[in-house]
């Protein structure tokens, strides 16, 4: 099977509202990104330099970043150069192709670490503003929906309203928030946070923190610390730690990857405001340079405006024009 | 990380050329990609990068490069000049009304930094203009957005103007200022909830209130870490609302924060201020050509000197800064140091302030300040000679001084290495690298002779 009927049956398999739902939340991704290389194809007759070229800005528009970019296009032209492709209509399924790998790089696990025994605790980490508490909203909708028990712990003890904010998230899923008073410690709020859900005998523990810039040596100890004082409670927690990553951001999103994870060893990636035109390009960079598996994506503000990650999917949705048009001509 | 200066870049483009004598017009077309790479690694958004390139080729090519004998210093000026010239003058002046109250909105996409940057330019207009500013909460989307700003308010002892979150913002906005005329507060601030540009609805409902209430500024709230969407926010926001100014967030970051250009070039409305920490306080000015060497990576002493200026009185600022400047730092300075530090906040954020400044010393010299007592204690074991000639320490003196201080030798070797590594590093931010001992007047980069 060729890789864009595998895609295309993949699809069709999973053809509910999640899919839909995804694809509803990259429409404005897909449009502009599908947009621009339909134009570079119309543009371009020949694969050649200024081909390879434009399709370079177009990635590094994406905020893939410029070493991602240079990488993939110097795979591209050897791939076409192997394949002997020279039309450029016949490389945007290679395009596809290679993109689609590097996001699935090594076949690494993208769905959730979760305890089938124990309480799973999730460890929320990232810079300021992000969306870190808003993930943990629509995640505890989504456990308890699965008919889990879910206890969120207000870990943000620093920014106005934070408390608060988790607090209100808290009602609107109906389940616990466990916190203490503003300026607290924050590890103690995990320690008092698991033993609570320990005792009310939760199945997740969803932990939100402060969000603080990466280049804040002492904030980034303290957050050493929360992590520290939660795996002391429970040895092999926490059994996720998500770096939140805002679709919006541009090339310090590599640096915040590869700080948060030296400081809290992230084992995974929610990106958040995909529903924005932001092409969440960086997505690429972090695969490919840091190694770290995107695990949800967020959509939007809304309580169900989130999904797990799917690397095709996420794919099919920024060329979804051209798969079809592909496919188009090969019924022709 | 790939994230060299300019400076770096080209420094490394001329190496190549050396012994060469004349730039060909190819080294100026590599010369250029180097200018492209670095604006497009500090988030520049690539349609902006062309076009600045294609002014910056133009210059190079005719003149001014090719025929100087100092080619790099030439390409950074022009670099430099044109970008200085993109990000605008200084105008941090935030408008007054005719008559009282002021109005002012902020709008931006989610996060970005709206709410914490109202209570910002609160603060910044009663302790600088002793204005009396009235808050407005007309985020009624947020979870807790309300409690947020009330809390700020109640930290900066402010009225915050509230409906609760069941009625619009229009009216929210159209009863702030009734309130503000009533209590005659000279300024209401707008907290605006986050939205994407391409919400239609909601960006709807801020030309309403615009309409309603006829702001005299709106200020666009960006995100300094933002990519390449930049230019769309920016372009949008602009096109429905009108702005009138921007407010650049979360600059304490590393980011080089491109955005910033972007956000000038779409828009052309100025920068006015700059978000540098999460306290109210944390709001500067906006410098336009600071913004530029921190795009290219040349480091932002200025803003570090002037930070120490705000705490630190102003005599020992300038001693300070001429001992940065030649890079004759003794311990007894670095004491001195320390101490004023510590009021200005963590000395590893303020060293982050440069970035591009050699990330590899940066990263021996971060000071835990936990442990800025135990480096006290060691300097102050120290005699005067040591203090003032740190080359002269040996084994017995570490020993002796270990033991004064109550620590290991291990402890005063770090602080010795830290400080060879500070003193390196002032003297490459300062331009003493290549051998020139006072950068007299202007800031001297690192690459220049
Ligand atoms: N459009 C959109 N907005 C989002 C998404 N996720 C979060 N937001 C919004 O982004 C803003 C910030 O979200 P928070 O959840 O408060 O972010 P945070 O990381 O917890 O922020 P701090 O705790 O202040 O660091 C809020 O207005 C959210 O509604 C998303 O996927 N799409
Ligand atoms: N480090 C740093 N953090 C900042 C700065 N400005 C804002 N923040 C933080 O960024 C996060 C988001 O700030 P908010 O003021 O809630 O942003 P907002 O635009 O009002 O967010 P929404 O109302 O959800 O759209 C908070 O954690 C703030 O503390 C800044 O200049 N530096
Ligand atoms: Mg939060
Ligand atoms: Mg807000």
């Amino acid at each position: 099977m060729g890789f864009f009927e595998k895609l295309k049956s993949k699809m069709t398999e999973q053809t509910d509202a999640v899919t839909e739902k995804f694809k509803e939340g990259l429409t404005k991704t897909r449009d502009s990104f599908a947009e621009q290389m339909n134009e570079l194809f119309a543009q371009y007759r020949t694969v050649d330099e200024e081909f390879f070229e434009e399709l370079e800005e177009i990635l590094i528009g994406a905020d893939a970043g410029v070493s991602t970019v240079m990488e993939l296009i110097d795979e591209l032209k050897e791939e076409a150069k192997r394949r002997n492709i020279k039309d450029s209509k016949n490389i945007a399924p290679l395009i596809t192709e290679i993109l689609a790998e590097k996001l699935d790089k090594s076949g690494q696990d993208t769905a959730l670490n979760i305890q089938e025994k124990d309480m799973t605790v999730i460890l929320f980490v990232g810079v300021n503003g992000v969306g870190k508490t808003t993930t943990i909203g629509k995640m505890a909708h989504s456990f308890k929906q699965e008919g889990k028990t879910v206890v969120m712990a207000a870990g943000d003890t620093f920014r106005a309203g934070a408390i608060e904010q988790l607090d209100v998230w808290g009602d609107r899923v109906g389940v616990d928030v466990v916190k203490q008073q503003a300026g607290s410690d924050p590890a103690a709020v995990m320690y008092d946070a698991i033993q609570s859900a320990r005792s009310k005998g939760a199945d997740v523990l969803l932990c939100d923190t402060a969000g603080r810039l990466q280049n804040k040596v002492n904030l980034m100890k303290e957050l050493e610390k929360v992590k520290r004082v939660i795996s002391r409670e429970i040895p092999d927690a926490p059994h996720e730690v998500l770096l939140v990553l805002d679709a919006t951001t541009g090339q310090n999103a590599m640096s915040q990857a590869k700080t948060f994870q030296e400081a809290t060893e992230v084992t995974g990636i929610a990106l958040t405001k995909l529903d924005g035109t932001a092409k969440g390009g960086i997505v690429l960079a972090v695969r490919n340079e840091l190694d770290i598996p995107v695990k949800l994506v967020g959509l939007g503000e809304g309580i169900d405006d989130m999904q797990p990650f799917e690397a095709e999917q996420f794919v099919y949705g920024l060329f979804k024009e051209l798969v079809e048009e592909q496919e188009k001509e090969n019924l022709n | 990380m790939a994230f060299e200066g300019l400076a770096e870049r080209l420094q490394a483009t001329f190496d190549k050329m050396k012994g060469r004598g004349k730039v060909s017009e190819a080294d100026v077309k590599e010369m250029m990609r180097e200018v492209r790479l670095a604006l497009l690694e500090a988030d520049v958004n690539f349609k902006v990068v062309k076009k600045f390139v294609n002014r910056v080729k133009e210059r190079a090519v005719g003149q001014e490069v090719m025929k100087s004998l100092t080619p790099g210093q030439q390409v950074i000026k022009v670099v430099n000049e044109e970008l200085t010239e993109l990000m605008g003058g200084e105008q941090s002046k935030i408008a007054a009304a005719q008559k009282a109250p002021t109005v002012v909105m902020l709008a931006g996409l989610q996060g970005a930094g709206k709410t914490t940057t109202v209570a910002k330019v609160a603060n910044y207009l009663r302790k600088h203009h002793n204005r009396k500013p009235l808050l407005a909460a007309a985020d009624v989307y947020r979870p807790a957005a309300i409690d947020q700003l009330e809390t700020l308010g109640k930290q900066l002892n402010m009225p915050v103007f509230s409906l609760g979150d069941q009625t619009s913002p229009v009216d929210i906005a159209k009863g702030a200022v009734e309130q503000a005329k009533e209590e005659h507060c000279d300024y209401v601030l707008i907290d605006t909830a986050g939205r994407l540009h391409i919400d239609e609805e909601l960006m709807g409902e801020l030309q309403e209130v615009k309409e309603a209430v006829q702001p005299d500024e709106i200020l666009l709230v960006v995100d300094a870490m933002t990519g390449q969407d930049a230019v769309n926010v920016a372009e949008s926001f602009h096109e429905q609302l009108g702005v009138t100014g921007a407010i650049l967030t979360k600059l304490d970051g590393d980011t080089r924060g491109g955005a910033a250009l972007s956000v000038r070039e779409v828009t052309g409305v100025p920068i006015k201020f700059a978000g540098v920490g999460e306290k109210i306080a944390e709001l500067d000015v906006f410098h336009p050509e600071r913004m530029a060497s921190r795009i290219l990576g040349m480091g932002d002493m200025l803003s570090l000197i002037e930070k120490a200026q705000t705490n630190v009185d102003d005599e020992r600022a300038k001693q300070l800064e001429k001992k940065m400047r030649s890079a004759d730092l003794t311990f007894d300075d670095f004491l001195e140091q320390l101490e004023q530090v510590r009021n200005m906040g963590p000395l590893d954020e303020l060293l982050q302030m440069m970035p591009g400044a050699n990330k590899k010393a940066m990263k021996n010299i971060q000071v835990d300040e936990s442990q800025i007592g135990r480096v006290e204690a060691i300097v102050r074991s120290m005699t005067k000679h040591e203090k003032e000639n740190p080359s002269i320490m040996n084994a017995s003196r570490k020993r002796r001084i270990a033991k004064g201080s109550g620590t290991t030798i291990q402890d005063v070797n770090r602080l010795l290495k830290q400080f060879e590594d500070m003193k390196k590093m002032m003297k490459q931010m300062t331009g003493g690298q290549k051998g020139k001992k006072k950068g007299k007047g202007g800031m001297q980069l690192p690459f220049m002779q």
